[in-house]
């Protein structure tokens, strides 16, 4: 049992292994570029970020769809998008499968999304809203518009996750250029977009951020949860550097936004 | 799990008010002459980031006995003499009988919470270590009155929802609604020893601090940025800073006219923050507030911050919020017993 076990992590961690070198050739296509050193040394990835993409609607590749609400028209149209996934499939067990397309039918229902919950790791990084990483030495900050959420990444030794929480716990280290963060810990109730794309509470993601040019990075992500996908999957997209000059977080604290959704039923019945 | 949150709050907030209670009197016990005013005078050099900045970061602790405003036998008694405070700090950790006394019947009477479940423990609260008597700065030590047109303002706001309270989440509470929660509000003001740590972290051109209640996250730019556009108005307002010496100097515009923001202010609030490491484990938090829509002058507190343990762990307010639907739900069952009854 216990070797069995300890071989299928290790299994496990070489499938990650050989999906961190084919990411390089793939998603590493720019001429190798040197990030800015911060004053100690370690490549600067300070600043307001965003993905320009529509993965939050759908990780894999989707046409144009009409939104969720036909009476707004194009306004809330589902837009397009090329997908973010690698090789495309995400590799649920069956039993998964047959959930992810429950939760796609049910998606406002069920989308934690539409209730203002916190994001989980990654999709916090593809919402459509920007965030920022404030890079120290210790630890790294990063503050997301969407309901306001953060992470600090511990970059010193490893440490182990006191609690389960919605944004995970978060070890981070330097590859050479990359930043890779291994994220932990998170629990079940986040999702990866709209469209009904989920994990358990046994999901292991390991992110990589790599200055690709002075205004965008490159984000991977290894997606790891053996209750709900038969092997280790993978996105990547670039992320571009809010350049606006006076750019910052604004405050997105949606649960005003989402209290009619949760509460508006229990309002008092007019006559009451 | 914010249910629980909410209610160690009010519990706490009801201790705080006991505590206070208590300890008019024992200051007033202990008289000595060596008064000192422990933060000035003192130099001492901060350790820098390889940036070169000041070191401001870690996880600190805001937690405090001290009172807001000063009791009021003290008078214009600013500080206590160092002979004052050691006998203070001496009671606080031996539990003050009639400080435990008090505490006692709170939490088994008026409470019903076992404190200790979160973290309340007498023997570890402190007063400030600046040995102020209140947090209040100057000869005054309380809050200046409110202007008449500010009285009117909160009336009103008060009037409106009068009778409505159970009505909508809209006429609840913002921190009952995990929008906006005591401890993470600007200016930052203390409880007593729980919800009150604040991590901080520094890059060039930008300070992140996370506040541990709702993680409430501002990155204040201090790069030289100005405010965003007056028109933008925000719940926690919005934030720049820049250093002045070893000083982190935080200027905060543009709150919003939705709520009464700081101690019944309008959006009209401007609030000036300071922020300087004095030692090792210690930073001066200093804050100004003006609002001359409710205040007639400026004022100022100081509250010392101590280096603390992390990690912080995780506030997820509304994801656990039961309590909103609970409210109303209660509101909605009763008001449809009553229709019955009437209609009996």
């Amino acid at each position: 049992m216990r070797n069995w076990f300890s071989d299928s992590i290790s299994a496990r961690a070489a499938v990650i292994v050989v999906l961190s070198l084919a990411a390089t050739s793939v998603l590493g296509q720019a001429p190798a570029y040197r990030a800015p050193r911060t004053a100690d040394g370690k490549p600067d990835v300070n600043g307001i970020w965003q993905a320009l993409n529509s993965a939050n609607w759908d990780v894999q590749g989707h046409a144009a769809a009409i939104g969720p609400a036909p009476l707004l028209g194009a306004v809330f149209a589902k837009p397009p998008g090329l997908g973010v996934v690698e090789g495309e499939e995400i590799p649920y067990l069956p039993a998964a499968a047959a959930k992810k397309k429950e939760n796609q039918a049910n998606w406002v229902m069920r989308d934690p999304e539409v209730k203002c919950y916190l994001p989980g790791v990654p999709r916090a990084t593809y919402l459509p809203y920007p965030f920022q990483i404030v890079q120290s030495q210790k630890v790294i900050t990063i503050a997301y518009e969407y309901a306001g959420a953060v992470r600090v990444i511990n970059m010193e030794a490893p440490t182990k996750a006191p609690a389960e929480s919605w944004m995970g716990w978060s070890n981070g280290h330097w590859e050479g250029d990359t930043l890779v963060v291994d994220v932990t810990s998170q629990n079940e109730n986040t999702w990866f977009d709209r469209a009904g794309n989920f994990h358990s509470d046994a999901l292991h993601v390991v992110e990589r951020y790599t200055p690709r040019s002075a205004e965008t990075l490159n984000y991977e992500a290894i997606i790891e949860d053996p209750k709900v996908f038969s092997r280790p999957w993978k996105i990547g997209m670039p992320l571009y550097r809010r350049v606006e000059k006076n750019a910052r977080l604004l405050e997105f604290r949606c649960v005003e936004f989402a209290e009619e959704v949760l509460y508006g039923h229990l309002r008092k019945k007019p006559g009451n | 799990m914010s249910h629980r949150v909410i209610a160690s709050t009010a519990a706490l907030a009801a201790v705080v008010v006991v505590l206070l209670l208590a300890q008019a009197p024992v200051v007033g016990q202990a008289p000595s002459p060596t008064a000192k005013a422990p933060t000035a005078g003192k130099v001492w050099t901060p350790p820098r980031t390889p940036g070169g900045e000041p070191d401001l970061q870690g996880i600190w602790g805001n937690g405090t006995l001290t009172p807001f405003e000063r009791p009021k036998g003290l008078g214009t008694k600013e500080f206590y003499t160092d002979q004052e405070f050691a006998e203070l700090a001496r009671r606080v950790r031996q539990g003050d009988v009639g400080e435990e006394g008090n505490l006692g019947a709170a939490a088994g009477q008026t409470l019903r919470y076992d404190l200790s479940l979160y973290g309340f423990d007498l023997t570890k609260a402190r007063f400030a270590s600046n040995k102020r008597t209140s947090l209040i700065v100057g000869p005054d030590g309380v809050v200046p009155p409110m202007l008449p047109e500010a009285i009117k303002r909160n009336a009103d706001r008060a009037a409106k929802n009068k009778g409505h309270e159970f009505d909508g989440y809209e006429n609840r509470p913002l921190q009952e609604r995990c929008i906006l929660m005591g401890q993470e509000r600007l200016p930052m003001i203390p409880p007593v020893n729980d919800n009150n740590l604040l991590q901080i972290t520094q890059a060039p051109g930008s300070v992140a601090m996370l506040h541990e209640t709702n993680h409430h996250t501002r990155v204040i730019p201090t790069d030289g940025r100005p405010h965003i556009s007056q028109n933008i108005r925000q719940w926690q307002g919005d934030s720049v800073g820049r250093w002045e010496g070893n000083t982190l100097v935080v200027d905060t515009t543009n709150f919003t006219a939705l709520t009464a923001n700081f101690r019944g202010s309008s959006e009209k609030l401007h609030l000036v923050e300071r922020f300087t490491r004095v030692s090792d484990d210690t930073i001066i938090y200093q804050f100004t507030v003006e609002d001359p829509t409710t205040w007639a002058k400026p004022w100022t507190a100081e509250i010392p911050m101590t280096k603390s343990e992390g990690p912080i762990y995780e506030w997820a307010c509304h994801e656990g919020n039961t309590m909103i639907s609970t409210i109303l739900r209660g509101a909605r069952v009763a008001e449809e017993d009553a229709a019955h009854k009437t209609a009996k």
